[in-house]
């Protein structure tokens, strides 16, 4: 068993749902999940939503969230898991197996400082004092790249960035020199040029530490750079085992393949025309008159095209569509719809003008009354714009859920007994039912699985073939942009730091931002990550 | 932080000016004034009209407020009218028993509450989380002039470990004064124990939804220790909350254990002196009590303020 860490033999997981006002009833999470991994060895667990992967990682930890059941073997260190006391489960947590969340920000306790939480397992099973505890963090903050290592560990959690925070929560799972390091989804919630900063330094420390790791995510193109080998899991059963470039490469099931090739949408450009549909002139918008989150925004929209707005996490994206939609009335510069400027604030805009001008949220979730049902929620604008009722307002429905590929059985539910793609879906029909010349989609597909991702793109560009509806689509994912633009607007700091046609922003010569988000998306190919962090490290040292 | 804070001292002063406008109002939209009911039946419009005039109800009201305020704000708390005793004098010792029971209430209630909160949330719907929660509950539920006869019954008659009777004089030694106010310092804790134990629980629990929580356990620790060490400070300022609206009930609304027992402190001073329509007492009375009642709440909030670690440690 020398050369066996961990070895999995037909897990099994079970949770009780308990759905109000009716009987618990028991439902299957994982079933007949078996794999082995050598120590040193790093492993990818990948697999949309909903597949298991997070309660495959857990068990690892005999830790079922929620009061879930774990039966089956699981093999770590020579002894089977499932039949140790709860003393020696404590002992086996925090020094043999450690566990990396996806929101560092939140699996931090915000009223202890960062450096008593890194050291805190590794003090407590006494595998160092707490001094020599305190200087092996110190080194692998330097050598996860924190700035000021020294002192960062005084700091608490909400004073140091999410992508920082990210790293040291890597440094708390490798403090106590653990066997293996479950990794949740570690990069999921940070924007693209800091997601590449904490992969490398993440597999930078598996290499030089030989620890071994389960890596769970649903980016099969992240996976593919930390990973020596890759499980694919589908509704908790395992479809594919393999090396990483097998997976990739060459998949053998159906579903890897979907994986795989997932994003290739093809679409052509259009060229601008001489009418756009709605321009924004030197917009200038701030909240309160204190902080200024855009400055000097020109673009244009054409009829039946989709401009793409790109950027991360505060660069204003969001903004500008409350400008546009009038949530937020710019401090200076106009909106124009069809050459006529729109009233700044929503008050002042007439019924027809919002008619024309609608959105669609990233969380279909909240954006939906729970207890209203499919037919009142697409029905409401049908109602309210055009005076529609009873069997006429019922058969529109009907249509509508036709165009958005779900159908009539769909009418009477209510949100809840949709899944998360149905629900934006639902809400894009919503947003039809007006008859729109444009709708404003804010991150729609963020909050969605990759596959049912590019459902809801190809539904968004076949709409527009068949309606010219012209789309403003805020995004942080540079794939889709690739997948569904006509013109591009690159955002930075609430500028626009690059606006064009598609094609011309995409082709170099490239600004310096521009460069660094398009180098930071993740490409599925082996090495690529470590061709961007040594193309990097030459450039800062002056080649 | 310092500014908030300075905020919430302010703001807590302005509200007890407001409190004493709203006391001083309320006993002078009683029915009847001073004089009559000093006078009774030997009244007659000449003697009402020169005992008002000696004792200043002829003048505004707004005069009287604020004559009487600054005089309160001197330490001058103003003379009785049924006795011409000086009520400073009379509160103070009144308000020395008061605190004297409320305090030692306070502490056997509060370390207890918070102890039997921790072990409910480490037990949490297992049979000691029930026991704890139907027990006190069922000590709330009760009245306590009940509970107080009961413990009379068993502890003072049947089994005879404690006086009846708590009369406190001042040259008893410390032993045998905690001795006599055994039994209401019993009560008073049977009544605020299940209010600031099932909050302690449900503030604790709350927090131990959160990720961190998990992190703490996926590090190994005893389930009493993660309590401990990461959910119960996190949970302080809902506690405290909880805690000083319950220390100030000790010492605002006591009333009924101090009739019990026939405990001279400030509550049945008060009450005395509503029967006997004695304005003065009962406004000193009345604003020390708004004082207790949003000092301890003032507390609470700045508490809160310094046990936040985004308010303690800005970026």
């Amino acid at each position: 068993m020398t050369d066996t860490l961990l070895e999995v033999r037909n897990l099994r997981i079970d949770g009780t749902v308990r759905p109000p006002g009716e009987r618990p009833k028991d439902i299957n999470i994982v079933e007949g999940v078996s794999l082995t991994l050598a120590p040193g060895r790093v492993m990818g667990l990948i697999g949309e939503s909903g597949a298991g992967k997070s309660t495959v990682g857990l068990s690892t930890l005999r830790y079922g969230r929620g009061g879930l059941r774990l039966s089956g073997e699981i093999w770590l260190n020579g002894r089977n898991i499932q039949t140790i006391s709860p003393g020696q489960l404590r002992d086996l947590r925090g020094r043999e197996v450690t566990y990396v969340s996806q929101s560092a920000a939140a699996s931090f306790n915000p009223s202890i400082r960062l450096m008593d939480q890194v050291i805190e397992a590794t003090v407590l099973h006494r595998i160092m004092s707490r001094s020599e505890a305190q200087k092996r963090a110190v080194e692998l903050f330097g050598a996860l790249s924190l700035p000021e290592p020294e002192s960062i560990g005084s700091r608490y959690p909400h004073q140091v960035s999410g992508g920082q925070l990210q790293r040291v929560m890597t440094a708390m799972a490798l403090c106590p020199k653990p066997d293996l390091i479950v990794f949740d989804e570690p990069t999921t919630a940070l924007d693209v040029t800091t997601q590449i900063d904490v992969l490398a330094a993440i597999k930078t420390a598996i290499r030089h530490t030989g620890v071994a790791a389960l890596y769970i995510t649903h980016d099969l193109a992240v996976v593919a750079q930390v990973s020596d080998e890759i499980l694919v899991l589908r509704h908790g059963k395992m479809v594919e085992h393999g090396a990483v470039q097998q997976i990739i490469e060459a998949p053998r099931e159906e579903y890897t393949r979907a994986l795989v090739s997932a994003h290739s949408i093809p679409h052509e450009e259009q060229a601008a025309t001489d009418n756009p549909i709605l321009r924004l002139e030197d917009i200038t918008a701030s909240y309160e008159g204190k902080i200024q989150v855009l400055t000097d925004v020109t673009a244009e929209i054409h009829p039946g095209q989709t401009l793409a707005v790109v950027g991360e996490s505060g660069s204003g994206k969001s903004t500008l569509a409350r400008v546009v939609t009038g949530l937020l009335p710019p401090e200076r510069g106009r909106v124009l719809f069809d050459d006529q400027p729109l009233p700044p604030a929503l008050a002042d805009r007439s019924l027809e003008q919002l008619r024309e001008l609608q959105m669609i949220y990233q969380m279909a979730d909240v954006a939906m009354n729970p207890r209203q049902t499919v037919a009142t929620i697409i029905g409401r604008p049908l109602e309210m714009y055009f005076g529609i009722r009873g069997a006429e307002k019922r058969r529109r429905v009907i249509e509508l859920l036709d165009q958005i590929e779900m159908g009539e059985s769909f009418i009477d539910r209510y949100p809840a007994e949709l899944s998360g793609g149905q629900k934006q879906r639902v809400c894009i029909a919503r947003s039809l039912a007006a008859k729109p010349r444009m709708i404003i989609c804010d991150e729609v597909t963020s909050a969605l699985d990759p596959l049912v991702a590019n459902g809801i793109l190809k539904l968004l560009l076949n709409l527009q073939a068949d309606e010219g509806v012209a789309y403003m689509f805020i995004t942080h994912d540079l794939a889709t942009v690739e997948a569904i633009s006509d013109s591009i607007a690159v955002m930075y700091q609430g500028r626009l730091v690059r606006y064009g046609p598609k094609s011309e922003v995409l082709t170099p010569p490239f600004d310096d931002y521009t460069d660094l988000l398009l180098s930071s998306v993740p490409e599925l190919r082996l090495g690529w990550l470590e061709g961007v962090v040594q193309n990097r490290k030459m450039e800062s040292a002056g080649y | 932080m310092i500014r908030l804070a300075a905020q919430r001292i302010a703001l807590g002063c302005l509200l007890l000016v407001a409190a004493s406008v709203l006391i001083f109002a309320g006993t002078q939209i009683l029915p009847g004034d001073v004089a009559q009911s000093i006078l009774g039946r030997s009244a007659t419009p000449e003697s009402l009209a020169s005992l008002r005039e000696e004792l200043g109800l002829n003048k505004p009201a707004v005069q009287r407020y604020l004559d009487w305020l600054l005089a309160f704000l001197g330490g001058d708390l103003g003379t009785a009218l049924s006795n011409g005793k000086d009520i400073g004098e009379s509160v103070a010792g009144r308000l020395g028993n008061t605190l004297f029971l409320a305090g030692w209430a306070a502490a056997l209630s509060v370390p207890l509450a918070i102890f039997l909160g921790l072990l409910s949330v480490r037990y949490q719907d297992r049979t000691p989380d029930r026991m704890i929660s139907g027990l006190s509950l069922a000590s709330i539920s009760l009245p306590e002039f009940f509970i107080g006869y009961l413990l009379i019954y068993f502890l003072a008659v049947k089994l005879q470990w404690f006086p009846s009777v708590a009369t406190l004089n001042a040259d008893m030694p410390l032993g045998e004064k905690l001795r006599t106010i055994a039994l209401p310092v019993m009560v008073l804790t049977m009544v605020v124990l299940a209010h600031m134990m099932r909050m302690t629980r449900a503030a604790i629990l709350n927090v131990m939804q959160s990720a961190y929580i998990e992190t703490a356990e996926l590090k190994g620790l005893t389930p009493f220790n993660v309590i401990r060490k990461h959910a119960f400070p996190n949970a302080i300022a809902p506690i405290v909350n909880v805690v000083m609206i319950n220390l100030a009930y000790l010492v605002v609304g006591v009333v009924v254990v101090e009739v019990i027992f026939v405990y001279p402190g400030m509550g049945q001073y008060m009450v005395d002196h509503v029967s006997k329509r004695d304005v003065p007492v009962v406004q000193a009375c009345g604003t020390i009590f708004a004082a207790v009642y949003i000092g301890l709440n003032l507390v609470a909030d700045l508490v809160s303020i310094i046990s936040n670690p985004r308010l303690r440690h800005p970026k």
